[in-house]
């Protein structure tokens, strides 16, 4: 299972032929296996991709820290899901540290972002404080670099 | 002047009569080409491991930009010794019984320049990597060669060997896993050999650059074998196990006093190998382990990929165990290999080294390499399957008397 996992996170459009041939597995199993997998919600969708940026579409985004005041019975997370419940959030992460949550915010302009940050964000109950850094640049996104300009370079036929 | 001299006069006749490489010549038809997708390439498709090139930045930083001892780095004979002591169970002393070299390559150089006299011969398994019978030839020998094929799954058998020993016959080179074929060694028959060696007070010059590339049982390391190892002189690098081809280092261990003449041929010819390359090769013994793991279980994958992709274009295949080579055959299309890789390459845009590149045992036979990504692996398959189709459909026609070359294929049409 962990094998399909890695398989799938690597590259999702794989078909359940190539997955269960590259296993040396049945098809009908693997594909038995995934739709479990999707129904267990560990996987949790297939997504694209994309750099934007090169697309010609400017965004923006920031990276925000938290300092929230964590409430009884419930810690940390009411707050948390007060926050990832807004589309504009992209990532909210609990850590340890100086500050609680990572919050990553994305919109078309840095007005945009600012205003969520300012309005929505920082007023929220038991929210103390807010740091937002705007992201300048993105060079690697969940193990993918951006630019990777490593392509293969090697003569066509060799020994 | 007039540049018109007759060169070809003053050149070593023993020279001029190697044949130039088979592939040299697919090589510049196929880098015309745009847009093809080459299973023909013999070496890994991932880059060296960020740790392992950061090592070395790391090195020239700090002015590691000189020679090294004619041995190596001390550093790096302690790794390949500790490497194989800890993989094989067979020690060999750092100082003496282990040299670094410009890759395998020129270790099967120095091996043969070390052990042969004109007049020697040497068995070789057949098909064969391209630069032994070649470098057998320049230091004044005679290959020999066995020829294996698929009925015995390309390994070289102790009756082969009986058949072709001669008073002669002061050596066999072995190469398992396997370029071209794929073909791993079982152990017994390994130890059927070897007691052959033994008898015939053969060498075994082992090149074992694909040892950690093994999908189906374990590698056997000829000198980790019972009295072999000072029978042995064995060769391995980093090129394919570490995707380092570009590098150049690998290493030959063996007696000593055997060890010792090589070296004074390195020294005088190589020096020593890249003091880059050889940090970079600490590194990867070191702290590389992972890395290439998961390179050989990418490998182990698509390997499967590309037998069954030859089952269903209808391209009996041995199956590979090692390496990552496969080596259909290709007879039912009625084209020789060369034929084969020419027109798929102009039809189909998708290069693979013909067999016989490899000997004419290699002959009916192309080799493909996966090591390419599962997006090309599929896509060339594709494009191997209509292109086999189109020939098989044709020749049921033209060529039915040849009917009987695919009956005897199925016996040995082995998938997964
Ligand atoms: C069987 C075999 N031996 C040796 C080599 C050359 O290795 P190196 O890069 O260490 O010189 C190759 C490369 O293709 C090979 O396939």
């Amino acid at each position: 299972m962990k094998e399909i996992l890695e398989l799938l996170e690597n590259d999702a459009r794989l078909t359940f032929k190539q997955l269960a041939v590259m296993i040396g597995k049945e098809e009908s199993e693997v594909a038995g296996l995934v739709k479990d997998l999707e129904k267990n919600k560990i996987i949790l969708g297939y997504h694209t991709f994309i750099n934007w940026e090169k697309a010609g579409e400017e965004k923006v985004s920031a990276v925000i820290e938290v300092k929230i005041c964590p409430q009884r019975e419930v810690g940390f997370d009411a707050v948390a899901e007060r926050i990832y419940r807004f589309p504009e959030v992209t990532t909210v992460r609990l850590v340890s540290g100086a500050y609680d949550l990572v919050v990553m915010v994305e919109g078309d302009t840095l007005k945009e972002v600012a205003n969520f940050v300012s309005q929505k964000l920082a007023t929220i109950e038991h929210v103390l404080s807010t740091s937002t850094h705007f992201v300048l640049k993105n060079y690697k996104i969940q193990g993918t670099i951006i630019e990777d300009g490593e392509e293969d370079r090697r003569l066509v036929i060799t020994p | 002047m007039t540049g018109s001299k007759d060169w070809q006069r003053y050149i070593n006749p023993l020279v001029l009569g190697i044949p130039s490489s088979g592939i040299r010549r697919f090589f510049d038809l196929a880098s015309e080409m745009k847009n093809v997708i080459s299973l023909g390439v013999g070496e890994p498709d991932f880059v060296t491991p960020w740790h392992i090139r950061e090592a070395c930045m790391y090195s020239l930083e700090r002015g590691y930009t000189m020679y090294t001892s004619n041995n190596g780095l001390l550093e790096l004979r302690e790794e390949i010794a500790r490497d194989l002591g800890d993989t094989y169970r067979v020690t060999y002393n750092p100082l003496n019984e282990i040299l670094v070299t410009v890759g395998v390559s020129e270790g099967v150089d120095l091996a043969l320049r070390t052990l042969l006299q004109p007049g020697d011969e040497v068995l070789i398994p057949a098909p064969s990597y391209v630069s032994y019978a070649p470098c057998v030839t320049l230091a004044g020998a005679s290959p020999v060669y066995l020829k294996t094929s698929v009925e015995n799954g390309f390994q070289v058998t102790a009756e082969m060997v009986d058949k072709a020993v001669t008073p002669k016959t002061k050596a066999m080179i072995l190469c398992y896993p396997n370029n071209p074929t794929g073909a791993t060694i079982d152990r017994h028959n390994l130890l059927e050999i070897c007691e052959l060696a033994r008898s015939h007070d053969l060498i075994i010059i082992s090149d074992e650059i694909y040892d950690k590339l093994t999908y189906v049982g374990e590698h056997t390391c000829v000198a980790s074998l019972p009295g072999m190892r000072d029978r042995t002189i064995l060769l391995n690098g980093f090129s394919k196990s570490y995707a380092m081809t570009g590098w150049r280092v690998g290493y030959a261990a063996g007696n000593s006093d055997f060890i010792a003449v090589m070296k004074k041929i390195h020294q005088y010819t190589a020096l020593c190998a890249p003091i880059t390359a050889q940090i970079a090769a600490v590194e990867a013994l070191r702290n590389g382990r992972q890395g290439m793991k998961n390179m050989v279980e990418q490998y182990g994958r698509r390997r499967r990929l590309i037998l069954q992709g030859f089952k269903e274009a209808g391209l009996p295949c041995f199956e590979p165990r090692g390496a990552f080579y496969a080596f259909p055959d290709i007879s039912v299309t009625g084209l020789s290999s060369e034929e084969f890789a020419q027109q798929l390459l102009q039809e189909e845009k998708v290069a693979v080294v013909p067999g016989n590149a490899f000997g004419e045992q290699g002959e009916g036979y192309i080799r493909c390499a996966y090591a390419a990504s599962v997006e090309d692996i599929t896509e060339a398959l594709r494009r191997m399957n209509s292109f086999v189709k189109r020939r098989v459909s044709r020749g049921k026609i033209i060529t039915a008397p040849f009917g009987k070359a695919e009956q005897k294929k199925e016996g040995y049409c082995q998938v997964l």
